[in-house]
């Protein structure tokens, strides 16, 4: 494999751009007899996480949370207070690291890597790209939304562990709210599964490919499609505990709900975990209703929009930009709407969502097998 | 049954005017609010745009007729001490040395006209223990203290805070008490009455 390694094939952007190409050669990569290219793979997500959660989700948060408040944010710290994360940063990593005396102190230090690894994992099956997927497993969405459930365990296990009464307050409401808030949310997937008949993220990507753009994405292709699509949108702000579904955080509430207790860089690996499941539930919605990295433009006439801005790395363009683009209504929804109650929230979950999402699914099935 | 999807119907037109109104906001924080005061009338129609003030660098003038550093125009202070006396929390500090006569030209007269016959070598203020409760200003008979319109005047050091506002050097100072001691040592007969004395003379010792 050595000899190898010079060859243009190891080089995964001068190579084809069939479907999964990068991710395949890269999975063949090995360097000193080690196979660094799964590392490697793993790697891109993990990166792509600290990256967008450091500069869009901390810094760009808080600039739109200002703007739409008409404060300025962030301004001191480099131009546009850009440098603000990280200075922040720094100050994480010189806290101490605090894990208090009557805390349960192996779940106290698990808590948030399970919760991290739980909101990481579903990344295998994001396809950034028509080349490039961590695993196309056939039942790519179904791994998807079970992995994330993982994250109950890590709430639980650092709201109980903490010993404190906010934590645990927290870790409680947050496993009510995300065991109740996932039938919803699958059964709204369930419908965009029913629409492409597979579960394989990149097989929903192929489906809705089309030289129309956005026409053929399922949010379009079926007059029911926008059903499900409020719901699971609504579903997974509830999962991945945004506003204004934060109970378990509650700040006004709570102190700061499950992570009451951590500090330093505990703490910034819980917030990387919420961005990360914040951007997972945002691919998942735009792959399965909008195209996921199929490019939204028409190819009308000689203009072939959709044709120029398709490819391996327009489709990482436009998958990121999908996600971001709910990250930022879901920022938008933060800043506007007040908390729920925690019975507004089961009423919410039990007497709205799940019986509409029934009806959407009868009809998105009826629509599919009588009329399409 | 029908309340069930009137309030449907209520959350979602109410969630849309939300999200409507932040947007609106959102947009509008390329433009910053006017700098409209409270007393102008178009003070409620600017309500689009950042409002925030980075203070350091930019603030709202202080009003015109704002009470807040105390100041001291020392070139108008006759030495009385009344505001010493007056002040309630003692933040002032005076310390007058007489004129002798040949000097009363050289100490001049206040801008109002009138002979000032102490010198001040010391008239300390504590900026930070001031409450500009304004009575010093009352009492002042030459209207010479004054509070200013400077209300941000933070310090990095406790002692920076005292401000400073005597007008004598250190060897002016012992040089004019040396004069006072001589003059009051060559003209004691024509005073019988040693009423006034003690006056000074704590102000000397001082």
């Amino acid at each position: 494999m050595n000899t190898g390694l010079l060859l243009p094939n190891s080089f995964p952007f001068v190579m084809s751009t069939s479907l999964n190409a990068w991710s395949d050669a890269l999975s063949d990569l090995y360097l000193l007899g080690l196979p660094l290219g799964l590392v490697i793979i793993a790697a891109i997500p993990l990166v792509f996480i600290a990256l967008y959660a450091l500069t869009y989700g901390v810094y760009g948060e808080r600039k739109i949370s200002a703007f739409m408040q008409d404060r300025l944010g962030p301004m001191e710290v480099g131009k546009w207070g850009i440098l603000q994360t990280l200075a922040d940063i720094l100050k994480l990593l010189q806290k101490e690291d605090i894990v208090n005396k009557s805390a349960d102190k192996f779940l106290f230090v698990i808590g948030p890597g399970v919760l991290f690894v739980g909101s990481f994992l579903a990344f295998a099956v994001l396809p950034f790209g028509p080349a490039f997927i961590g695993a196309d497993l056939n039942v790519g969405l179904f791994y998807a939304i079970g992995i994330v459930a993982l994250e109950v365990v890590g709430i639980l296990a650092a709201g109980w562990g903490s010993n404190n009464k906010w934590a645990l307050y927290g870790a409680i409401r947050s496993v009510a709210q995300i065991v109740s808030y996932e039938i919803p949310a699958a059964i709204a997937i369930l419908c965009g599964a029913m629409m492409a008949g597979t579960l394989s993220m990149q097989q929903f990507n192929l489906l809705q490919e089309g030289p129309y753009g956005f026409v053929h994405f399922y949010l379009f292709q079926n007059p029911i499609a926008w059903l499900p699509f409020i719901i699971y949108f609504i579903a997974s702000l509830a999962e991945t505990n945004r506003a204004p579904f934060d109970i378990p955080e509650a700040e006004s509430e709570l102190v700061a709900g499950y992570f009451t207790e951590y500090t330093g860089m505990k703490f910034a690996v819980i917030f990387l975990a919420e961005y990360g499941s914040m951007f997972m539930v945002s691919a998942i919605i735009s792959i399965v209703f909008l195209g996921g990295w199929n490019s939204p433009l028409p190819n009308i006439g000689s203009v072939a929009l959709n044709d120029w801005t398709s490819g391996p790395v327009w489709g990482a363009f436009w998958i990121i930009m999908k996600g971001f683009f709910f990250i930022f209504i879901q920022m938008w929804l933060r800043w506007t709407l007040p908390r729920l109650r925690v019975d507004q929230l089961m009423h919410l979950c039990w007497k709205v969502l799940t019986p509409f999402a029934f009806v959407a699914f009868v009809l998105v099935a009826v629509w599919e097998i009588y009329v399409k | 049954m029908s309340e069930y999807f009137r309030d449907i119907g209520n959350s979602v037109t109410t969630i849309l005017t939300g999200m409507g109104i932040t947007l609106r906001h959102f947009f509008n924080a390329v433009k910053r609010k006017g700098d409209a005061g409270i007393d102008d009338d178009n003070y409620f129609a600017q309500v689009d745009g950042l409002a925030t003030l980075q203070y350091p660098k930019e603030a709202i003038p202080t009003p015109e007729t704002g009470r807040y550093r105390l100041y001291c125009d020392i070139s108008d202070c006759i030495g009385c001490k009344q505001c010493e006396r007056a002040c309630p929390i003692d933040c002032i500090i005076i310390e007058t040395v007489k004129v002798t006569k040949d000097d009363l030209d050289v100490c001049g007269k206040t801008s109002g006209g009138q002979q000032k016959r102490f010198w001040v070598p010391v008239f300390d203020i504590d900026v930070a223990q001031c409450m500009t409760c304004g009575i010093c200003v009352a009492v002042c008979p030459t209207e010479c203290l004054y509070h200013t319109q400077v209300s941000d005047f933070s310090e990095f050091r406790r002692e920076n805070m005292i401000y400073h506002f005597g007008n004598l050097s250190k060897l002016e100072t012992e040089a004019k008490k040396k004069k006072a001691e001589e003059e009051k040592k060559a003209a004691p007969k024509p005073k019988p009455k040693p009423k006034p004395a003690p006056e000074v003379q704590p102000a000397e010792g001082g």
